[in-house]
C-alpha cells in the first residue's frame, strides 16, 4: 500500500468536495471519500441521495464541476470511461451492460484483446485468458458463447471477470445484488472477499442495510447529494445508519392541511401480478392522502399501474366509488374517475414536443370537440383554467413543454389529469427532479385538492415528503404490502424499517 | 493475463466436453449464425443447378463468365454496406455514388492515355469523400443516418445530373487498356469478381482480426456498453463510411470498365437492392449480428435470380418482386430465430 510522507496510507482512489450539477439540480454537494485498498466501502443513502452520480463521477462518465478526483494521492481528470478503466477503476452497474450478439470472450476484452504480429486479435489467448477468469471465479461459463440468454447473475459475473481480466484496483458495485437470489448473491461475495483480500479497493452499494453489514467494513453515507458521515461499520446498528440516511427535521415544505375523512374512493382487494406484486390490498378515502412508501422496485409503481390498468393485474379487483373496474382498461379507469400522474413525466406524462394548451388538453378530446374535431377555443380554454389553478409560469400556451422547468412540466400533467374532473389521484413520484420552491406548490396542491374531498394515492421514495403529506403509509417490501402506519406513528426509522424488510418498526401491522 | 486457477473442481482444468449445457449454447449460437449463409448458399446452388439443366446454356463459358460480371458490382457493393450496417447505420448514398464514380472516371479518361490504375485510384477517392461527408454528418453530426445518406443519395445524384448535362460517357472514347479491365480474364476467371473477392476476403479478415473490426459489432451490438467500454464509437462509424464510400467508388470505376458507356447516374436505385441483398445475407439491420461472406452470398444470390429469370424467359418485373418477398422472408425468419435462440440460450444458461 502507498504512504504519504507523514506515514498514512494514501487512499487509492478518492474525491474531495466534489459538486454535480444537471440543470437546476445539484445532486452531489461537495462530497469527500476516501477508498483505501483491501476494504470493503459501503456507499448508504435514500433513493435520489447522490450515490448514482458518485459512481458515475469515480468511473469517468460524470465530470465533476468542482472538487477533484484523486488516484494514489494524484489529481486526475477522467476524459471518459476509457481513462476511468486504464486507471484501474471498474463499474459493475446494476444492469450490466454487455454486447448480447459478441461472446463473453469477446465481452471481456472488447477493445484490450490479446494481439499478435500486426495488430492482429489473437483468439486462442483470448479465449484461453477467459477460460482462466472463469475457472478462478469457479463458474462454469464458456467462452464462447454468446452473453445473449445468460442470466443477470451470470452476466455479473461476466462484468467481474472484465474487472478482473484489467487487475482493477477499485471495483464499484451498485446494487448488484438487486436482482439475485440468496446463493448467487453468496458466491458474489465470496468473489468479492476474495478481491479485497488480494488488495482490491471495493465501493458497494445496497439497499438491504444486512449485506452492508456482512461484506463492509466502512461506510460512507450521503442525504440529499451531501456527505454526511463516513465511519467504520464495527460501530454502528442498522438504526444508525437508517438515522444518519434519513435523519433531518421536515419543515413548512409539507404544508398539511386538516381534512375530513369521508366514504371510500378506491378500493383494490387482493390485487397480484404473478412476479412482480402480491396479493395488495387497501383503501383510499375521499380527502385522504396516503403514500405508498418503500425502496426502489418494491413494486410501487407496479401495483398503481395495474390499478390504472396500463398494466394488466393476474388476480384481484379494483373498485371505484364502489364499482368494479375491467382489468386492463385505463379507459375505464378514466371514466370511472381515476387519474395516474405517471412517474416519467417525459417519457409517459407528456409529448414534449407539443404545445402547453395541447399537452392539457389531450386527456379531454371528447369534451373539446365536435364532430372528431377538436376546436381550439375549447381547448385554450381549458388549457387557461388550469394554468391560472396551478399558477403556471409560461410565456405562451402555444410553446412547447419542452421550454418549461421541471416543476411546471410537472404542473402541466397535473392540469391535463385533474382537467378530467377525477375522484381518485394517484401520483407516482410527484416531486422528483423538482426545486424545492416548485415542491413546495405541488405539495399545497394535493393538500388542498385533498381538503375539496380528492381521495390522493402517492408514490414517492422521498421520506420527508411522505412523512409531511400522508394521512397514512402503506408500505412495500418485495412486492408485498408489509406495514400500514398511520400518520402520528409514521417516522422515518419507522418507514424504514419497514421497507427495508426489518422488523420493529412502530405501529407496524400486517396488511 | 494468465492466472493460477483457484478453486478446482472436478473436470474444470479441462475446457468443457461437447456434453456440457455451455458448449451446447455455443454450439447453438454458431449453427444457427452459419445456418443463414448455408441455406442461401444451398438456394443459391440448387437456383442455378435447376436452371443450368432447364437450360445448358446457362452455365457454359460466356453464361458463367456473365454471372460472375453481374454479381459483382453488387457484391462490392453489399461488402461496403454490411460494415455500415453492422454498426446499426445504413447507407442509402452508395447508388449515387457508384453513379458519380463511373462518370467521373469516365470523363477523365475520356480520349486520354490514363492508366486503368489511375482511374481506379481516383474512383476510389471520389467515393471515399463521399462517404466522408456522409460520415461526419451522421457520427459527429448526430443525424439519423437514413436522414443523411437519404440527403447525400439526391446531392450526388444532382452533381451527377449536372456534370453530366444530358450527355454521356461514350464507350468508343474509353481507352481500351480500361475496357480490357472489365473484359478480361485470368485463366477464364474475370477481373471484375477477383477484385471483388479479394475485397470480400480482405474485409472479412479485417473484422474478424483487428480490434477496430470487432467494434463495428460492439457498436452495432449496444452502443451504450460500447461507450462505456471506451470504444470510440464516432471515429469508428466515420470509418465504416469512409469504407463503405471508397467501396462504392470503386464499383463505379469498375462499373465503367465493364460497360464502358455512361449515363448520368447509371446505379440508380441500387442502394435499396443492396439493403436488400445484406439483410437477405443475415446482416441484422438492428446492427451488431451478421458477416460480409452472408452480404456477399445475398448480393450473388439476387443477381443470380436476375439472371435465372432472363434465362427461363420471365418476365423481368417478377425480379423486383421476388426479390421484396426475401427480403420480407429474410426479416421475419431473422425475428423468429432472434426470440426463440434468446429463449433456447437462456435454458441453457449453466444448471
Amino acid at each position: 500500500m502507498k504512504q504519504s510522507e507523514t506515514g498514512d496510507p494514501v487512499p487509492v482512489l478518492a474525491l474531495t468536495d466534489v459538486s454535480k450539477s444537471f440543470g437546476a439540480v445539484r445532486a452531489l454537494r461537495e462530497v469527500s471519500l476516501r477508498l483505501y485498498s483491501g476494504e470493503a466501502h459501503a456507499l448508504a443513502g435514500e433513493n435520489g441521495a447522490g450515490k448514482s452520480t458518485l459512481i458515475k463521477t469515480l468511473a469517468g462518465v460524470h465530470r465533476p464541476d468542482t472538487g477533484t478526483v484523486l488516484l494514489d494521492g494524484e489529481p486526475v481528470d477522467f476524459q471518459g470511461p476509457a481513462d476511468a478503466r486504464d486507471a484501474g477503476i471498474a463499474v459493475i452497474y446494476q444492469e450490466p451492460t454487455l454486447f448480447a450478439d459478441l461472446t463473453i470472450a469477446e465481452n471481456i476484452f472488447m477493445s484490450r484483446q490479446p494481439l499478435r504480429s500486426f495488430g492482429r486479435i489473437d483468439h486462442a489467448a483470448v479465449h484461453e485468458a477467459t477460460a482462466a477468469l472463469m475457472r478462478r471465479l469457479g463458474v462454469d461459463l464458456d467462452p464462447k458463447r454468446p452473453a445473449r440468454g445468460l442470466s443477470i447473475a451470470d452476466q455479473q459475473i461476466v462484468e467481474i471477470a472484465k474487472a478482473l481480466s484489467f487487475d482493477a484496483r477499485v471495483l464499484i458495485m451498485d446494487e448488484p445484488t438487486a436482482a439475485l437470489t440468496g446463493s448467487e448473491t453468496a458466491r458474489l461475495f465470496s468473489v468479492v472477499r476474495t478481491l479485497r483480500a488480494e488488495g482490491a479497493a471495493v465501493l458497494f452499494i445496497s439497499h438491504r442495510l444486512e449485506e452492508i453489514f456482512q461484506l463492509c467494513q466502512r461506510v460512507t453515507t450521503l442525504r440529499d447529494g451531501c456527505w454526511i458521515a463516513s465511519e467504520p461499520l464495527a460501530d454502528l446498528t442498522e438504526d444508525d445508519l437508517v438515522h444518519r440516511m434519513v435523519g433531518r427535521d421536515l419543515d413548512e415544505l409539507y404544508p398539511k392541511q386538516d381534512t375530513r375523512i369521508g366514504e371510500c374512493a378506491l378500493s383494490v382487494r387482493r390485487l397480484t401480478r404473478e412476479g412482480v406484486f402480491f396479493d395488495v390490498s387497501f383503501e383510499v378515502r375521499r380527502g385522504e392522502i396516503v403514500a405508498l412508501a418503500g425502496l426502489v422496485g418494491a413494486g410501487r409503481s407496479e401495483v398503481v399501474q395495474a390499478v390504472f390498468g396500463v398494466d394488466r393485474a393476474d388476480a384481484g379487483a379494483v373498485e371505484v366509488n364502489g364499482r368494479t373496474l375491467p382489468p386492463g382498461s385505463p379507459t375505464a379507469a378514466m371514466d370511472a374517475g381515476i387519474a395516474l400522474v405517471p412517474e416519467d413525466r417525459r417519457q409517459r406524462g407528456l409529448v414534449m414536443e407539443m404545445s402547453i394548451e395541447r399537452n392539457i388538453g389531450l386527456t379531454g378530446l371528447d369534451e373539446l370537440g365536435r364532430a372528431g374535431l377538436v376546436r381550439r377555443t375549447l381547448e385554450r380554454g381549458r388549457a387557461t383554467d388550469w394554468a391560472t389553478k396551478l399558477q403556471l409560469k409560461y410565456n405562451r400556451l402555444s410553446d412547447t413543454v419542452e421550454v418549461l422547468s421541471g416543476g411546471n412540466q410537472q404542473k402541466v400533467v397535473l392540469a391535463k389529469w385533474l382537467a378530467t374532473e377525477p375522484s381518485v389521484l394517484i401520483v407516482d413520484e410527484p416531486t422528483r427532479g423538482i426545486d424545492v420552491g416548485t415542491k413546495a406548490e405541488v405539495h399545497r396542491l394535493l393538500s388542498s385538492l385533498a381538503a375539496e374531498g380528492l381521495a390522493v394515492l402517492m408514490v414517492s421514495s422521498d421520506l420527508p415528503e411522505v412523512l409531511g403529506m400522508a394521512d397514512r403509509v402503506l408500505v412495500m417490501h418485495e412486492g408485498r404490502l408489509v406495514a400500514e402506519i398511520p400518520r402520528d406513528e409514521a417516522t422515518e426509522a419507522s418507514v424504514m424499517a419497514a421497507a427495508t424488510g426489518r422488523n420493529g418498526g412502530s405501529g407496524e401491522e400486517a396488511a | 493475463m494468465i492466472t493460477t486457477p483457484r478453486k478446482t473442481r472436478q473436470g474444470e482444468e479441462a475446457p468443457p466436453g461437447p456434453g456440457t449445457p455451455g458448449r451446447s449454447a455455443r454450439a447453438l449460437a454458431e449453427a444457427l449464425l452459419r445456418a443463414r449463409e448455408f441455406s442461401i448458399g444451398g438456394a443459391l446452388v440448387l437456383l442455378i443447378l435447376v436452371t443450368w439443366i432447364t437450360n445448358p446454356s446457362f452455365l457454359d463459358s460466356q453464361g458463367t463468365q456473365d454471372l460472375l460480371l453481374n454479381s459483382s458490382i453488387l457484391l462490392l457493393l453489399a461488402v461496403g454496406q454490411a460494415v455500415v450496417v453492422l454498426t446499426r447505420n445504413i447507407d442509402l448514398s452508395v447508388g449515387s455514388v457508384v453513379g458519380l464514380s463511373a462518370f467521373a472516371c469516365g470523363s477523365f479518361v475520356s480520349g486520354s492515355d490514363h492508366s486503368a490504375a489511375t482511374m481506379v485510384l481516383l474512383g476510389i477517392a471520389l467515393g471515399a469523400l463521399c462517404g466522408l461527408v456522409s460520415g461526419a454528418l451522421v457520427s459527429f453530426g448526430r443525424v439519423p443516418a437514413l436522414v443523411v445518406t437519404l440527403g447525400m443519395l439526391y446531392v450526388i445524384q444532382g452533381i451527377g445530373y449536372y456534370w453530366a448535362d444530358g450527355g454521356q460517357i461514350s464507350a468508343a472514347n474509353v481507352p481500351d487498356p480500361i475496357l480490357e479491365l472489365g473484359s478480361g480474364n485470368v485463366l477464364g476467371v474475370p477481373y471484375l469478381p477477383l477484385i471483388a473477392v479479394a475485397v470480400l476476403v480482405a474485409t472479412a479478415y479485417y473484422l474478424r482480426t483487428y480490434r477496430s473490426g470487432r467494434e463495428l459489432y460492439a457498436i452495432g451490438s449496444n452502443p451504450e456498453a460500447a461507450r462505456l467500454a471506451g470504444i470510440p464509437i464516432r471515429r469508428r462509424v466515420l470509418g465504416a463510411y469512409l469504407f463503405s464510400g471508397a467501396v462504392a467508388g470503386l464499383a463505379g470505376a469498375l462499373w465503367l470498365a465493364r460497360f464502358g458507356t455512361v449515363v448520368a447516374d447509371p446505379a440508380n436505385g441500387w442502394e435499396l437492392t443492396v439493403v436488400s441483398a445484406v439483410v437477405v445475407g443475415g446482416v441484422a439491420i438492428t446492427g451488431g449480428v451478421g458477416s460480409v461472406w452472408g452480404a456477399a452470398l445475398g448480393a450473388t444470390l439476387l443477381t443470380t435470380i436476375g439472371s435465372v429469370l432472363v434465362v427461363l424467359k420471365v418476365n423481368s418485373f417478377w425480379q423486383q418482386a421476388i426479390t421484396g418477398v426475401l427480403l420480407l422472408a429474410a426479416i421475419t425468419t431473422d425475428r423468429i430465430v432472434h426470440t426463440r435462440t434468446t429463449s433456447a440460450l437462456r435454458k441453457r444458461s449453466r444448471k
